[in-house]
């Protein structure tokens, strides 16, 4: 008998406390929402900030999509032409024609060779050796030296190897005649890329680097200028739980970066000649992953800094250049001593874009990317845990 | 009564686009007044102070600030006015005493007055111990009397305060009258803007505006009797009834 | 005067007083400066290299041979077909693939020419193509080492050959770090200037303490020269930091004159923080003066010059080099570091960073109202 009168008290007293579980969802829901659309005013009011949120991904795709290129073109070179026959006459003619060199100045001596690189603009001196052609016909053999301004190595071996190339083709024409035994030919396959197109390599950099950098600042000082103004306090004593009030943040950032993946996307495809090889779906998917972890990123940063400043500071200042050198934007990551490799690692960007690279170059599907997804969702959630567990320690 | 005129506008005006802010607003303020400029918030008193002490630039009319152009010598009018803002503008990451010597020096007080003057302020407002502490440290009632201390700190002609009470409780509210009546008997004029009604009991003479034009101009005392009234709140009800700016 | 010297003291016991944004603005700048310059590395030297031999004659092991001795590439394994090789690709575990044909060696001999199948992964057509160049010269050298297996030198040699030599100046070792270094000291050096400054007028119009200022006395050049020389001398203290690690983690030394270098800094800095006070006249909130800071810095730094080569730019691109004062200091830190240019040399550089300098800080103090 005690038995079912308890179990009865049980199920009586039970119901009015799930009914007051739910009425307190629907509250918490109510709030949520008033919370999303005041954060939602905030924004929209301030015109000149959305101009730039919406703008500036714009205008920053267009400008290093079309200025940065690896491609060497128009270096200035200077030529030191000792013999000033026919033959040499004829290459010199071949570089000048060429799209990748611009003669800029002829010298006569060699001694003006290191003051023509001290002013910085001859990047490679191209010189012909005393009777060229004599030579060439008579001994078998005439020299030309190239030499390079290697400031910049990279660029030293890129023109160095066009040079020759020039070089070598003028070579195996004068060889024709002579057809020699034994020979390997060589048949040349550009995989992704036949037109060697600039844009399949940087783009995708720098989307990457846009989409991180912009979403993260987003966010990065969304919470901290409530530490600042001193509204914090409000946040924190209504009774939604602090998760919902971080979400609640990011929600209007979340739309508007959804607006310029859409551009981003756009500008990419049709006025900057990115490929889409594989699905659409999985790319935007993958990419509102990576947006995410971006706006996560920033919600951290915010929720460990005190000042907008500091916010600032950390986006900028701190993530501006590893994000561009070691995400593999730069500079190839495999190339890297181990241990940046390994540091490289915790850069979103960097499995971003290997994940562009494999769907809209490669056409891959979702099995072949889904490491670098498992990653991004990883990145997303431990930032996110961290900025709950800090947002509820803080004041 | 002292009938120096300190503060003088003329159809003074400022227009935002087709808005108009300030209309005409024409007044006269005397030496050791203390002056109430009242009204609803967004009634144009913000607006009409910054043309008065030079970081807004009319639109059109005359003002003339301890006996400069409003237009042409706002330089000069600043030397001779202390101002305090509604956010009370003290450097939170400065001590008491660094925000004192600040002002004394952009002011122009050399560095014995400022030693001496700032050791008496500091005395006066009783904040002997937080002398050297961080403003921000502060609570509001004693940032607010700092603020206005600041503001007087080079002994202007004319002090302006911009909704200077904000926020505070009655007894601290009292306190910084006080210091308001102490700095008019020292001959300072005082300008005060606030949307406190009872607050203009304690004004020797106050104006209202409303929608930007100021509808009433005189002593509490005599206001209440026109309007047959029996406090200002009342009086100020009976004008901006139909106001179509306003809380 | 006076009033200057009391709105500096103000700055500087502000900045001082602010411990965590002190430390982060020398202690990021120095973390970067040590690490970052090790990821910089253009050299062709890991190429992972996947290779289908269908021959597998002495030759195919030899030309196998050759190529992963080759310095330049690295193995990743051996494919049993093309298409084999082809995932291997995808997967991002090689760049190169070399297709041995079945009969290479017998083609080779009997119909005196063969044929090898060389396939890059084109996305970067810059490296893939020098790639292709080294495969190609590899392949070359073994085909003229097989010719002078079967065929006697004297008749060989008829055939009229230019011959190449290359020599690279002012950085034989190709030492990449001589010229990233003096170029991300100054990318830090110009990002910490600017964002303080950026952002510092910006904060006071939000807290309301520039309507205070604006109210008083002061000048308006001395409230920006209040703003300008503490922050000035914070991005002096980085630079000079920046200098020594350069020397005592790279050995880095400007063989040019050390004070050009210097000087030319200090009067880069003004323009830079004259630039940063000049947008912060333009923003009303922080979050605004943020976002100009990125997009110039962005500029800043992607067409500076040290990720990608002017030379390489469109024209336009080019024409915003020009009035980019990042690239004048990154071209003239390794034009100091690494061929000893002296100050005639520089002189263009200097005017045109002085130009800057005395721009952007009349700008800025123009555009700076008392009175609206």
């Amino acid at each position: 008998m005690r038995l079912g009168d308890s179990a009865r008290k049980k199920i009586l007293l039970a119901k009015p406390q799930s009914r007051k579980a739910a009425k307190l969802k629907e509250i918490n829901m109510k709030q949520l929402l008033t919370f999303i659309r005041k954060e939602f005013h905030h924004i929209l009011r301030d015109t000149r900030t959305m101009m730039v949120l919406l703008g500036l991904p714009i205008v920053q795709l267009l400008i290093f999509g079309f200025a940065i290129t690896n491609e060497t073109r128009n270096s200035n070179i200077a030529i030191l032409d000792n013999a000033k026959d026919e033959t040499t006459q004829k290459i010199i003619a071949r570089m000048e024609s060429s799209r990748y060199f611009d003669i800029d100045r002829t010298l006569t001596t060699n001694g003006q060779i290191e003051a023509a690189f001290k002013t910085g603009k001859i990047k490679l001196a191209v010189v012909f050796q005393q009777n060229f052609q004599n030579e060439l016909a008579h001994a078998n053999k005439a020299q030309i030296q190239l030499i390079a301004d290697a400031t910049d190595p990279n660029q030293a071996t890129t023109l160095v190897n066009y040079a020759s190339s020039i070089i070598m083709d003028y070579q195996s024409e004068l060889n024709q005649q002579n057809n020699l035994p034994y020979t390997i030919n060589t048949e040349m396959r550009m995989l992704y890329n036949p037109e060697l197109k600039g844009a399949y390599s940087s783009v995708p950099g720098v989307m990457g680097m846009i989409l991180l950098l912009i979403s993260t600042m987003m966010t990065s000082i969304s919470i901290v200028k409530e530490k600042e103004l001193g509204t914090m306090e409000i946040l924190l004593v209504s009774p939604m739980k602090p998760l919902l009030v971080i979400i609640s943040k990011v929600i209007p950032y979340f739309v508007i970066s959804l607006v310029n993946i859409a551009t981003i996307l756009l500008l990419s495809v049709f006025v900057l000649g990115m490929p889409i090889q594989g699905s659409i779906f999985l790319l935007i998917a993958v990419t509102i992953l990576y947006l995410l972890c971006a706006l996560s990123l920033g919600l951290l940063i915010s929720t460990v800094t005190d000042s907008q400043l500091a916010a600032m500071l950390i986006s900028l200042l701190g993530l501006m250049l590893p994000v561009v050198m070691l995400s593999g934007y730069a500079f190839p990551i495999a190339n890297m001593p181990v241990p940046l490799q390994v540091v490289s690692n915790i850069i979103p960007a960097k499995w971003y874009i290997i994940m562009v690279k494999s769907v809209m170059i490669k056409g891959m599907g979702f099995a072949g990317i889904w490491k670098e997804s498992l990653i991004i969702i990883g990145m997303t959630f431990f930032f996110l845990f961290i900025s709950i567990k800090r947002f509820k320690v803080r004041l | 009564m002292n009938k120096e005129i300190v503060i003088k506008t003329d159809k003074l005006t400022k227009k935002f686009g087709d808005f108009i802010a300030a209309n005409e607003v024409t007044f006269e303020v005397y030496k050791g007044e203390i002056f109430g400029f009242l009204g609803a918030n967004g009634a144009g008193k913000t607006t009409a102070m910054k043309m008065l002490i030079g970081i807004s630039k009319p639109s059109y009319g005359n003002a003339n600030i301890a006996g400069f152009d409003v237009y042409k010598q706002t330089e000069q009018i600043k030397k001779n006015i202390g101002y305090m803002s509604q956010k009370f503008s003290l450097y939170e990451d400065l001590t008491v005493r660094e925000n004192v010597q600040l002002f004394g020096g952009i002011y122009g007080l050399s560095d014995k007055e400022i030693e001496s003057k700032s050791g008496e302020l500091i005395n006066k407002l009783g904040m002997q111990q937080e002398a050297d502490k961080l403003v921000s440290s502060l609570p509001l009632g004693w940032k607010q009397k700092l603020s206005f201390s600041i503001a007087i700190f080079h002994s202007p002609k004319i002090v302006f305060l911009d909704e200077p009470t904000g926020g505070v409780d009655p007894v601290t509210r009292r306190q910084f009258w006080d210091m308001i009546y102490e700095a008019a008997h020292n001959g300072i004029t005082v300008f005060v803007t606030t949307h406190y009604m009872d607050e203009a009991e304690y004004c020797d003479r106050v104006s209202i505006m409303v929608d930007g034009v100021i509808k009433a101009l005189d002593s509490p005392k005599k206001l209440k009797e026109q309007h047959n009234a029996k406090s200002m709140d009342e009086v100020f009800l009976m004008l901006a009834r139909g106001a179509k700016r306003g809380e | 005067m006076r009033t200057l010297i009391f709105l500096l003291r103000k700055e500087f016991l502000q900045i001082f007083r602010n411990k965590l944004i002190l430390r982060m603005i020398f202690v990021m700048p120095v973390l970067q400066l040590i690490i970052l310059p090790f990821a910089a590395n253009y050299e062709m030297k890991n190429i992972s290299l996947s290779i289908v031999d269908h021959d597998h004659s002495e030759y195919s092991r030899e030309l196998i041979n050759k190529f992963t001795s080759s310095g330049y590439f690295r193995l990743t394994n051996l494919s049993p077909s093309y298409e084999e090789a082809l995932k291997v690709i995808e997967a991002e575990k090689a760049d190169l693939i070399i297709e041995i044909p079945q009969s290479f060696e017998k083609d080779l001999i009997r119909e005196n020419q063969s044929k090898i199948m060389i396939s890059a992964n084109a996305i970067n057509g810059q490296t893939a193509g020098l790639a292709v160049s080294y495969s190609n010269a590899i392949i070359r050298e073994f085909n003229n080492e097989i010719r002078t297996e079967w065929i006697q030198p004297p008749r060989l040699n008829a055939q009229p050959t230019i011959e190449i030599t290359s020599s690279n100046w002012f950085n034989p070792k190709m030492n990449y770090k001589y010229f990233i270094v003096p170029g991300v000291l100054a990318l830090l050096v110009t990002l910490v200037g600017f964002i303080l400054t950026s952002l510092n007028i910006v904060k006071e119009k939000e807290a309301g303490t520039i309507e205070q200022l604006n109210v008083s006395p002061i000048k308006k050049y001395q409230f920006i020269l209040g703003k300008l020389i503490p922050f000035w001398i914070l991005g002096m203290v980085v630079l000079i930091i920046g200098f020594a690690i350069s020397f005592i983690i790279y050995g880095i030394v400007p063989e040019g004159r050390f004070l050009i270098g210097f000087s030319f800094a200090g009067i880069y800095l003004i323009a830079i923080l004259g630039f940063g006070l000049l947008t912060s006249t333009f923003a009303e909130t922080q979050q605004q003066a943020m976002f100009i800071a990125y997009f110039f810095m962005m500029i800043f730094v992607l067409l500076g010059g040290l990720f990608a080569p002017i030379e390489n730019m469109p024209d336009w691109a080019k024409y915003l080099t020009y009035i980019n004062p990042v690239s004048y200091l990154i071209e003239v830190m390794r034009m100091l570091v690494l061929k000893g240019s002296g100050f005639s040399d520089l002189a263009k550089h200097f005017a045109i960073v002085t130009a800057f300098a005395v721009v952007f800080n009349a700008l800025a103090i123009l555009n700076y109202k008392k009175t609206n």
